[in-house]
């Protein structure tokens, strides 16, 4: 057991294409760390980095307290587990989970009784004697995690591991995999690009947003305290709505497009920075459960378009007379960025999304006012996309 | 009268009858192919094996049975220089199948990379499969010619220091028959090397990185990873490899015509020479029919003993 350091770590191809920006980043002894990002952020380099699959142009990466930088894979003690889980059809479930203690030549008593014991913690005992080729995607993955564990290594990695199995399983390999790396208690690297995916299993996480780290902290520390617009947009789902506004010169509303909303003197006790930022334009943010149809205070009129039923709440979709700020590279994968161009294009100004109660008497063309806590707000500076502290 | 109602409603039945036709019509242009170039030649073959035509002349055809098929197995003569034939087959298969294989899986491991050298080396070793049979068998004519000015002879020669007698490849009983091995595998390796190059390129390349996190060496990549994962196109290229083996003619007739003393004569190249140059049509297409039915048992047996993954 022991943690994984890297210090100041980038990486630059031999094309001069710069993947990883001078990256501190601590997982300590035991602790899941997720790394989350859009596709092409460099997540997966990173990680192959830290496995020693590619090389490190600048830096230094250590593995309980050893440097590991001149290390070849197998030499650094680490087990990953792949996105396509990698394992070898022709051997059996029980060679598969072996094959790294076969490598290294354990007395096959000990490698027997420890795929038995990796087996029994999956679920995987009756299926020891057959091929991955018969197995389902969920029962696979379960065998990739086998050969992790039986390994006893120093720390786990893991590129996007869940990312090929259907969204029910994923939900429930997500606490399968939790449950087993903290029975293990190994330092744990795992990559991912779906938000809802690090938030639920990070014990803290890091997002990374074309090679730079953004902000590293608990789930709730991120929604909470975004450090940037980027983070602020990545983290949470319905993403936060970002909209232009403009600071009054004597600090006591907010124009909101037509609109103004009062600023309370709080928030200036909470956010001092702020005062900076009088008679200024500035980015603000507001969360779509901020955002209310019952009780007063401030509001933001605003058009209904499409209303989303979920049941236990109503993801209202509206436009205001106001700009939305635009934060580019923010998608999942490709597909997903595609597909947020195409709504984007369709609603216009439709852009905004607020959670409400369900059964709010709300209808698709109706002018509605939404109650904004303001206190709950966020701010950011214009150019630079820094949170106003 | 009874009336039969389909359970199948009318539309939806016009709909299926539809898109067989479609799929019918599709096929005709493979169908014929195979029916004009497969089927009508080999039962022409069956037919012609049965009876006796002789080409040029006006007697009549005349069915004779088994006649040839009973020649190939008991005429004291011919049945020496069929069973020699199938002898050579037998040999030519039996190094060129598992040498061939073997030299073109190193092959595509070695150019089974990027940069400008491995490239020229890729396509070096492809050339030999671009070159019509006819040209290569001229250039290693001149290779393996007699007498000291033979370019093989002459090479030999100097890298011997002058010890090396001059050997007449090609009518020396011993050596002609390795000759023709040895250009038919300089030949057919480059083809079945691009081959194992795409089954190399299947490999996902995270079985490689899996197993070398997991601590495995060169040789552990080669034996788990590698080989494993060239399994299927490996059956696919020993089976070709066979058939091709069994019907190997070309060199033999454009080098050595079957000699010397039948010692390279293949059982393509009998039946060739019996119909074409013996006049004798019938006991070509009998050796032919014989051939097929051979090549396609040991196809069969080669299915059931390795047979492919689906993974």
């Amino acid at each position: 057991m022991s943690e994984i350091v890297l210090r100041d770590v980038s990486k630059i191809y031999d094309n001069g294409y710069h993947a990883i920006h001078n990256i501190d980043l601590e997982v300590k002894e035991g602790e899941f760390m997720v790394v989350v990002g859009p596709s092409g952020c460099g997540k997966s380099t990173l990680l192959r980095m830290v496995a020693g699959l590619e090389t490190i142009s600048d830096g230094e990466i250590s593995i309980g307290g050893e440097v590991v930088n001149d290390l070849t894979p197998g030499e650094r003690d680490l087990a990953m587990v792949f996105q396509n889980y990698a394992l070898y059809p022709h051997m059996t479930v029980e060679k598969n989970i072996g094959y790294s203690l076969r490598l290294r030549k354990l007395p096959k008593e000990e490698i027997k009784r420890r795929v038995a014991e990796a087996a029994e913690i999956l679920s995987l005992t009756e299926y020891l004697s057959q091929r991955p080729g018969r197995l389902s995607g969920g029962q696979r993955q379960r065998v990739a995690m086998g050969r992790a564990i039986v390994r006893e290594p120093k720390a786990f990695l893991m590129d996007e591991p869940l990312s090929n199995l259907d969204a029910k399983l994923r939900v429930q390999m997500r606490s399968e995999i939790l449950q087993i790396q903290r029975r293990v208690g190994v330092a744990t690297l795992y990559v991912t690009h779906d938000q809802v995916e690090a938030m639920t299993m990070g014990d803290r996480v890091t997002v990374l947003r074309a090679g730079v780290l953004q902000q590293c902290d608990t789930a709730q520390a991120l929604y909470d305290r975004p450090r940037n617009v980027f983070v602020a947009s990545f983290v949470g789902s319905p993403s936060m709505n970002l909209l232009y506004a403009e600071l009054g010169p004597d600090g006591t509303s907010l124009r909101v497009g037509s609109q103004n909303l009062e600023v309370p003197d709080t928030l200036f006790a909470q956010r001092p920075n702020l005062r900076a930022y009088l008679g200024r334009e500035l980015v603000v943010g507001i969360r779509p459960e901020d955002l209310t149809m019952a009780g007063d205070g401030q509001t933001l009129v605003g058009r209904v378009g499409h209303i989303e039923a979920l049941g236990s709440e109503l993801i209202v979709h509206f436009g205001l007379d106001a700009r939305n700020y635009v934060v580019e590279d923010k998608g999942g994968s490709a597909e997903e960025a595609e597909e947020l161009l195409e709504e984007t294009a369709l609603t216009q100004h439709v852009r905004n999304v607020a959670r409400v109660a369900p059964r709010s008497s709300v209808v698709t063309g109706d002018q509605v006012p939404f109650r904004v806590s303001m206190e709950r707000a966020h701010f950011f500076d214009l150019a630079s996309g820094n949170a106003i502290w | 009268m009874v009336t039969l109602t389909s359970p199948v409603p009318q539309r939806r039945r016009r709909k299926i009858w539809t898109e067989s036709r479609v799929g019918l019509t599709m096929l005709i242009p493979g169908i014929v192919l195979i029916v004009v170039f497969m089927l009508i030649p080999f039962f022409y073959s069956v037919w012609l094996s049965l009876h006796v035509e002789i080409v040029g002349s006006n007697i009549p055809i005349r069915s004779v049975g088994l006649l040839f098929y009973r020649h190939l197995f008991t005429d004291p003569i011919f049945r020496g220089i069929f069973l020699k034939s199938l002898e050579n087959n037998g040999i030519f298969a039996l190094v060129v199948v598992p040498v061939q294989t073997g030299l073109a899986m190193f092959l595509a491991i070695l150019v089974n990379r990027n940069g400008a050298f491995v490239k020229f080396c890729r396509t070096t070793f492809f050339l030999p499969v671009v070159f019509p049979m006819v040209l290569t068998s001229l250039i290693w004519k001149a290779i393996l010619a007699p007498g000291p000015a033979g370019m093989l002879n002459a090479a030999l020669r100097v890298v011997t220091f002058g010890h090396f007698t001059p050997q007449y490849w090609l009518g020396n009983v011993h050596l002609a028959l390795p000759s023709i091995i040895v250009l038919s595998i300089w030949q057919g390796t480059g083809f079945q090397m691009v081959i194992f190059l795409a089954g190399l390129q299947g490999i996902p390349s995270s079985h490689y990185e899996a197993a070398l996190i997991d601590g495995a060496s060169r040789w552990h990549l080669f034996r788990d990873v590698t080989l494993p994962g060239l399994r299927n196109t490996t059956i696919f290229v020993v089976m070709v490899t066979t058939i091709f083996s069994l019907q190997v003619f070309d060199q033999v007739y454009l080098l050595t015509q079957g000699g010397p003393l039948n010692a390279t004569s293949s059982v393509m190249y009998l039946a060739v020479s019996q119909a074409y140059v013996a006049n004798n049509v019938g006991q070509g297409a009998a050796i032919s029919v014989v051939l097929s039915f051979i090549i396609l048992l040991l196809s069969l047996i080669q299915r059931q003993v390795l047979r492919e993954r689906v993974d």
